[in-house]
């Protein structure tokens, strides 16, 4: 019965090619804008640390004096708090993050150093963010309080150091210093950063630089101080300006996150008191004046972030109501087309179709014509990720079509031409019989 | 009622999606519209230095880990930059406008008084000749004296009171001290407000290094310094010179001092990098709308289409009873105005609703009523254009002679029958579409005058 629905569908829009163009062209145009930006949106929003980032939190405290700067938590922590709280190891994981950027070069090699990003952390930084090594392995604790000179590199700078090889116990020049590679990762590629995306908040929607690839060189933070000078980093921002900064680690400045791992609502419910009872201690102490503090989990950080960017959100926006047009635009043709061919409904009614059988087969032509444009707006979305792709944004290489959102493409194109031709197929099967057989 | 909107009453679905359409269209493509032109005016915004004279130059030394003593080499780059052919002056800035980094610090009224301050001021470090280099314009006052420039860093490793004179620019002086005139005006900088410096000039303009909602578009103000900590060194260039300066740079300053990486820049090129989401918006903008008018258009076409076939007979009868082609051509074209003009009204709510809900969600500004028209307008010639085609086909429909269907034709379907009656209301009574007799009674004297 389908078979021949089909058959009777195919007939149909065979019959007036240029209606039938039209009607799939809007679908398709629709579909493939629509599908194009809500893909980015989809690769831009996601988790991106799927199953870890429940149990993955950014802890905030409001150290700053005077109170006139902030009036709640700040997004980055001065060195002190910083430490101590990682100090204290209340979690069961705890990673201390600051950025940077810096020379590398080969000893010897004579070559012009690249300029690279870094990033200054501790040594749970990887396995708590799930980071794949390519060769050897992230530093020890024992590595971080001796202060000892060792780096972990990308899979992308051991390929144009070391043409992929494995380097690990190689010798490396940072702004002239030298370090031995403890490690090199596999290819990964967090989209966001999401670690360090606190800048989110102050870049007013434009944010695409946080979906920039990660960092080249990550060294152990203090092994990092030694080898910077004070404000050599970039910094959050500073509550005391005009005093004297002699050290990044007495400096009045927040410019380091703290990342912790804690399973379940109790160690959370812990993690908070005792985050509240170190405020509190330092406020008596007379370094806090703030005493406000924050707790949020991965996803709720990088939301409160506005980390994806302004455009590509108000592209989704748009590229829905889009959608929506197209979908009233086919609404109307198949409408015109159905009432057209009242006489011929009229004689199937008389020859004994039922309503619902000339609905169902007026739906049958719809879901025909929605097939058809959800394949031409597979194509136009493969077209619109081409060129998003070819746009200089930190994030054009993310923008591929996955499994998902290719299954989404076609279910999307079927059912909104089914749901525009809901309302025309039921006026076609509402079409009187006798009226229609008196015209013939 | 008017036969054209007695005619529309049965197709009620029919117009109420394309009305719908329009409306969607209208709200849709209006705040485009708007939203183009906001960022395309933001896009001119002038910085108040000059554009296209400007080539800037970023260095960081190599070895800052192993060799904290690092040669300073500014003054020696400074003369080597100046002794460039094509280069007509050089200084040393914090920052430029579009230039993303920026310093920000309160602004205190009174000295201390942390209740009375201006807050958010972008603060830019120059050295001596930054005026004169960027070719900022002073409406009042003076530049700074060369002895008047001091080793001052806000974030610096020695601690050293700011310089004691400063130039604002003419929105941060409307700020701080509305409807005076701001010349030898002193206000008080750090973070406890202690530092007193004297305003003894006012800049035309200079814009943000970045614009936002803090610091605002250019509220801003200039310190004399002698040396910018990891500062830029801004070259006044003629226009036709900066390529060949911007890759002769390197080599230049390497000389200088050879263990250090240096990027030039030509200033507009910063500029367009800036502006570079901006861009891509609009042109993201322009291409959706022009998408979207062709998609209106194409229903409208399709549809006028759909209605020219469907209603031939009755266009025939019509041209059978003396309506002239431009009558038929009429009709479709004000039965088109009528529909886009019901979805236009439609849209303007719609477009209201949206601008509200944008400038919520994107900070965007509230669009003047006036541009509704922009959109009104597009709208209609779009409506006009589609429906062109169609009714100049129907109005090609010959008049018709003998038409079998019409005898015992129960029920007038037929819209253009509707016009039908206008001519023929004088003589007989009945309504389009309505069951009664007088229809068929009139179809039939339709019949019976082309039996003639």
């Amino acid at each position: 019965m389908f078979v021949h629905y089909f058959d009777l569908a195919l007939r149909s829009l065979r019959r007036n090619k240029v209606l039938t163009a039209l009607m799939v062209l809007a679908i398709a145009v629709g579909i493939g804008a629509s599908m194009t930006m809500l893909t980015v949106m989809h690769v831009l929003s996601g988790d991106p640390l799927p199953g870890r980032s429940g149990q993955l939190y950014h802890p905030q405290v409001n150290p700053t004096l005077p109170p006139r700067f902030q009036s709640g938590p700040i997004s980055a922590m001065d060195y002190r708090s910083a430490t101590d709280l990682w100090g204290a190891h209340r979690a069961e994981r705890q990673a201390l993050i600051a950025n940077g950027s810096v020379r590398v070069n080969l000893p010897e090699s004579g070559q012009p150093p690249l300029a690279r990003q870094l990033l200054l952390t501790t040594s749970e930084f990887f396995p708590m963010f799930d980071v794949p090594f390519r060769y050897g392995g992230g530093w020890s604790a024992s590595d971080e309080t001796s202060h000892a000179r060792v780096a972990v590199i990308s899979a992308e700078l051991n390929q144009r150091l070391f043409g992929g090889a494995d380097s690990v116990g190689r010798s490396l020049r940072l702004n002239g210093s030298e370090v031995r590679i403890a490690g090199v990762l596999e290819h990964w590629r967090p989209a966001p950063r999401f670690y360090d995306v606190w800048s989110g908040r102050y870049l007013k929607g434009r944010t695409s630089s946080l979906y920039q690839a990660a960092e080249d060189v990550y060294l152990p933070i203090f092994t990092g101080l030694d080898m910077f000078a004070p404000m050599e980093l970039p910094v959050h921002f500073c509550w005391a300006d005009g005093t004297k900064i002699t050290s990044m680690q007495s400096a009045p400045c927040s410019w380091i996150s703290l990342w912790v791992q804690l399973s379940g609502t109790e160690a959370v419910r812990d993690y908070q008191r005792f985050l509240d009872g170190y405020v509190q201690q330092q406020k008596q102490a007379g370094r806090y004046q703030g005493e406000q503090t924050w707790l949020p989990d991965l996803m709720q950080w990088v939301e409160w972030n506005h980390v994806v960017p302004g455009n590509v959100r108000m592209q989704a926006w748009m590229a829905v109501a889009f959608l929506l047009i197209c979908l009233i635009n086919t609404m109307c043709l198949l409408l015109s087309k159905f009432l057209r061919r009242s006489g011929e409904i009229g004689v199937r009614r008389a020859m004994g179709a039922s309503r619902r059988t000339v609905f169902a087969q007026c739906l049958v032509e719809a879901g025909v014509i929605g097939l058809a444009g959800g394949i031409v707006g597979w194509l136009l979305t493969l077209l619109g990720l081409w060129l998003v792709r070819r746009q200089p944004e930190a994030y054009a290489d993310l923008a591929h079509l996955d499994l998902p959102m290719l299954v989404g493409t076609f279910v999307l194109a079927v059912v909104a031409s089914l749901l525009a031709g809901v309302l025309p197929a039921l006026r076609a099967s509402r079409v009187p019989i006798g009226l229609q057989i008196k015209t013939l | 009622m008017h036969p054209i909107i007695a005619a529309l009453k049965h197709h009620k679905t029919t117009v109420a999606l394309v009305a719908l359409e329009i409306a969607l269209t209208c709200a849709i493509v209006t705040n485009a519209l708007f939203l183009v032109g906001d960022r395309t005016s933001a896009m001119r915004l002038p910085t108040g230095v000059a554009d296209n004279e400007l080539v800037w130059v970023q260095t960081t030394g190599l070895d800052i880990g192993d060799n904290e003593q690092r040669p300073d080499n500014r003054d020696a780059d400074l003369a080597a930059l100046r002794a460039m052919p094509g280069v007509q002056s050089v200084a040393m800035s914090n920052s430029l406008p579009l230039s993303s980094g920026y310093m920000s610090t309160g602004a205190f009224r009174r000295s201390g008084d942390e209740k009375d301050l201006l807050d958010n001021v972008v603060e830019y470090l120059g050295s001596s000749g930054m005026l004169k280099t960027l070719g900022i314009k002073l409406v009042a006052g003076r530049d700074f004296l060369p002895q008047e420039h001091v080793d001052y860093s806000p974030f610096g490793l020695k601690e050293i009171p700011p310089p004691t004179v400063v130039i604002v620019t003419q929105s941060m002086a409307a700020q701080m001290w509305p409807g005076e005139n701001p010349l030898g005006k002193t206000f008080w900088l750090d973070h406890e407000g202690k530092k007193p410096v004297q305003v003894v000039g006012v800049a035309e303009r200079l814009l943000n290094p970045s614009i936002n909602k803090y610091q605002g578009v250019d509220r801003g103000m200039i310190l004399p310094v002698t040396k910018v900590n990891g500062g830029k060194y801004v070259l006044r260039v003629r226009p036709e010179m900066r390529d060949a300066v911007k890759l002769a740079i390197p080599d230049v300053l390497k000389r200088v001092d050879p263990l250090r990486m240096v990027e030039a820049h030509i200033y507009t090129d910063s500029i367009a990098d800036y502006y570079h989401g901006d861009r891509a918006m609009v042109w993201l903008l322009l291409v959706v709308t022009g998408c979207l008018l062709a998609l209106t258009a194409l229903g409208v076409v399709g549809l006028s289409s759909f209605w020219v076939q469907q209603r031939s007979r009755s266009i025939g009868i019509r041209r059978a009873i003396g309506a002239t082609r431009r009558d038929i051509l009429r009709y479709f074209q004000w039965e088109n105005l009528l529909i886009v003009s019901a979805g236009i009204v439609l849209g303007s709510l719609a477009a209201v609703g949206l601008n509200l809900w944008l400038m919520q969600h994107y900070e965007l500004a509230r669009m003047p009523l006036a541009w509704l028209a922009s959109g009104a307008v597009v709208l209609w010639l779009l409506g006009q254009l589609a429906v062109l085609g169609p009714a100049m086909r129907a109005a090609a429909v010959p008049p018709r002679r003998g038409d079998p269907i019409m005898n015992n034709h129960p029920r007038c379907r037929s819209p253009l029958a509707g016009d039908a009656f206008a001519v023929f209301n004088s003589r007989m009574a009945g309504h389009p579409g309505s069951k009664a007799s007088p229809a068929s009674g009139l179809l039939q004297g339709v019949g019976g005058f082309e039996k003639e």
